[in-house]
């Protein structure tokens, strides 16, 4: 075959850059932002100590962390709490925005119908529904995961719906000549040019779904029932604990920095052969 | 002229058009009364300026948009063939690649949509990329192709399902004249070798006389058939043909054509 001919040619074209310098990039990218936080850690420390500040106004970073030790038991099950509603919003949100977002592409009617109702959900601040939400729902886990559900369906529906629209129109026509089924432009043209849109959306909605969780636990606080994170923070606040409540926004941080993380490495895998935002410029 | 109730007769056209009329809801009238048939086997080039309606008339072809008014007939395709029955291949002036798809399972595509499971066309498909010389590229996407890859797998894609009828929409112009020559050479050679009858669009007097074995020259407003120019050179045609004393006569008798065409359309703007 004519293929075996030129292999070496075609495995040619796919070297990658030098070892070196990928290692280089690789190291540089941890180095940095611990170098930074050592330093930001160490000016705290020291600013704590040579000013003698009450911990109950600002805790020193060693104080924080054996806080986070001690009360680990209570903080890690409010911190699966809070991931579970997280997770669960982002999860629900998915499925919802992105059979949502086909439906409205598949039918002008649907999408005149209840597109305009997406954004009156999305403009509402969150906060301002969640007591309503928070009558009409008598479990606050669930009417927590409702807030956070609503917040984080909104950038996934509107990016996929986007993207299922964004096709060339030359590959329409392509379909349309080769007699292709609305199922089969779907599915072989359309999902997977809403791919990069979809997975901006995941990134947005992944951050919005924690910051929701949170938001909505705080209008619930008084409720009582909440265990998490959030609830720990008001808590926190009420008995002065001030350790325990920087603990707390720590393992929240770290939370929301793993939830970006997870979501750009989706993004990643799924884009990294083809789209350009997943490509290294090469120079 | 063969009458068009022997459906069936051996030199029957592949497609007639007949008084084909297109204007656009802005009022453009894009196509006035085109009347052409395309005979089995022929190299139909559509020659003219921009705008003069050489899309119109292939997209209309190709079944992807209907006239106004007027006929499209298959007199070789036998009664109420569908559009996708009649095995038209279609190249754009871009690629159309997905992008998100290996060069393989782009050529596999046409295919694909007919229901036919990747591992039944490996054979097919292969061959189709070999013809265009990318049989080693088969698993590369198309960000990693120059160009002129670009377009022979455009090309592999238009020629795995064997299509009777090809229609090219300016395939080469956005490439450079080298990349160009060779991808004529290319289109030549795959002609001979599958027996191809295609439709060019272009607006390079060169290109269609190196390719064409007749020649139409549109011109616009309305978009029209202008003049009519056979090219009885024989093939195979190669390097030597761009050369010679026949190839400079017909460019310039083509060349005259089109700058009638020209003035014909601004005089009547004028
Ligand atoms: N979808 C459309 N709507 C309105 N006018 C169009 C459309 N497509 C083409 N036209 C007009 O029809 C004329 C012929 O266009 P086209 O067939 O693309 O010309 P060519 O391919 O020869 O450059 C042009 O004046 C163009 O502006
Ligand atoms: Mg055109």
């Amino acid at each position: 075959m004519a293929a075996d001919a030129s292999a070496p040619a075609a495995a040619n074209r796919t070297a990658a850059p030098t070892d070196a310098s990928v290692w280089r990039d690789r190291v540089l990218r941890v180095v940095v932002p611990l170098v930074i936080l050592v330093l930001f850690v160490g000016v705290w420390d020291w600013y704590v100590r040579a000013y003698g500040i009450k911990p109950y106004i600002l805790p020193g970073p060693f104080l924080v962390a054996e806080t986070l030790v001690k009360d680990w038991g209570t903080l890690s099950g409010a911190l699966l709490v809070t991931i579970r509603i997280t997770v669960t919003a982002l999860l629900l949100a998915l499925v919802g925005g992105t059979l949502l977002a086909i439906l409205l592409v598949q039918s002008k009617i649907v999408e005149l119908a209840l597109f305009p109702y997406a954004v009156v959900l999305q403009v509402t601040p969150i906060v301002a529904i969640a007591p309503l939400i928070l009558i009409y729902v008598p479990d606050t886990q669930a009417a927590v995961l409702l807030c956070a559900f609503i917040v984080t369906f909104f950038p996934i529906l509107s990016n996929t719906t986007q993207g299922l629209k964004s096709v060339d129109h030359n590959l329409l026509n392509l379909f349309e000549l080769y007699g292709a089924s609305r199922w089969q432009t779907l599915v072989f043209l359309k999902i997977p040019a809403a791919q990069p849109y979809f997975f901006a959306g995941l990134k947005i909605g992944g951050g919005l779904a924690l910051i929701a969780a949170v938001v909505a636990e705080f209008a619930a606080g008084s409720a009582g029932a909440g265990s998490g994170l959030a609830f720990r923070i008001l808590e926190s606040q009420y008995r002065l604990n001030i350790p325990r409540l920087f603990a707390g926004l720590i393992l929240l941080s770290a939370t929301g920095v793993v939830i970006f993380w997870l979501t750009s490495l989706a993004s990643h895998l799924a884009l990294r052969r083809w789209h350009e935002s997943a490509l290294a410029r090469e120079t | 002229m063969s009458s068009s109730s022997s459906a069936a007769a051996p030199h029957s056209p592949v497609v007639r058009l007949e008084g084909v009329t297109k204007s656009f809801a802005n009022g453009t009238l894009a196509l006035d009364r085109l009347t052409l048939d395309v005979a089995p086997g022929e190299f139909l080039s559509l020659l003219g300026p921009s705008g003069c309606g050489k899309s119109t008339a292939l997209r209309i072809i190709a079944g992807l948009s209907h006239p106004t008014s007027g006929r499209v007939d298959w007199p070789s395709a036998g009664e109420g063939a569908g559009a996708h029955a009649r095995s038209i291949g279609f190249v754009f002036q871009e690629p159309t690649l997905m992008p998100w798809a290996t060069v393989f399972n782009n050529v596999w595509l046409p295919l694909r949509l007919k229901g036919r499971s990747k591992a039944s066309v490996r054979d097919a498909v292969m061959d189709a990329l070999e013809r265009v010389g990318l049989a080693a590229f088969a698993d590369a996407y198309p960000r990693e192709l120059s160009g002129g890859m670009k377009m022979r797998v455009s090309l592999a894609r238009a020629l795995v399902t064997r299509p009777k009828l090809l229609l090219m929409d300016e395939p080469f112009a956005a490439l450079d004249e080298i990349t160009r020559f060779k991808l004529n050479n290319d289109i030549l050679k795959l002609q001979a070798e599958l027996g191809w009858t295609v439709v060019f669009v272009t607006h390079s007097v060169f290109e269609s006389v190196y390719l064409s074995s007749r020649i139409v020259v549109m011109a616009a407003r309305p978009g029209r058939v202008f003049d009519e120019i056979a090219v009885p050179v024989p093939r195979p045609r190669n390097e030597s043909f761009r050369t010679s004393p026949d190839y400079v006569a017909l460019c310039r008798e083509a060349s005259d054509a089109l700058t009638r065409a020209m003035q014909a359309a601004g005089r009547e703007v004028a």
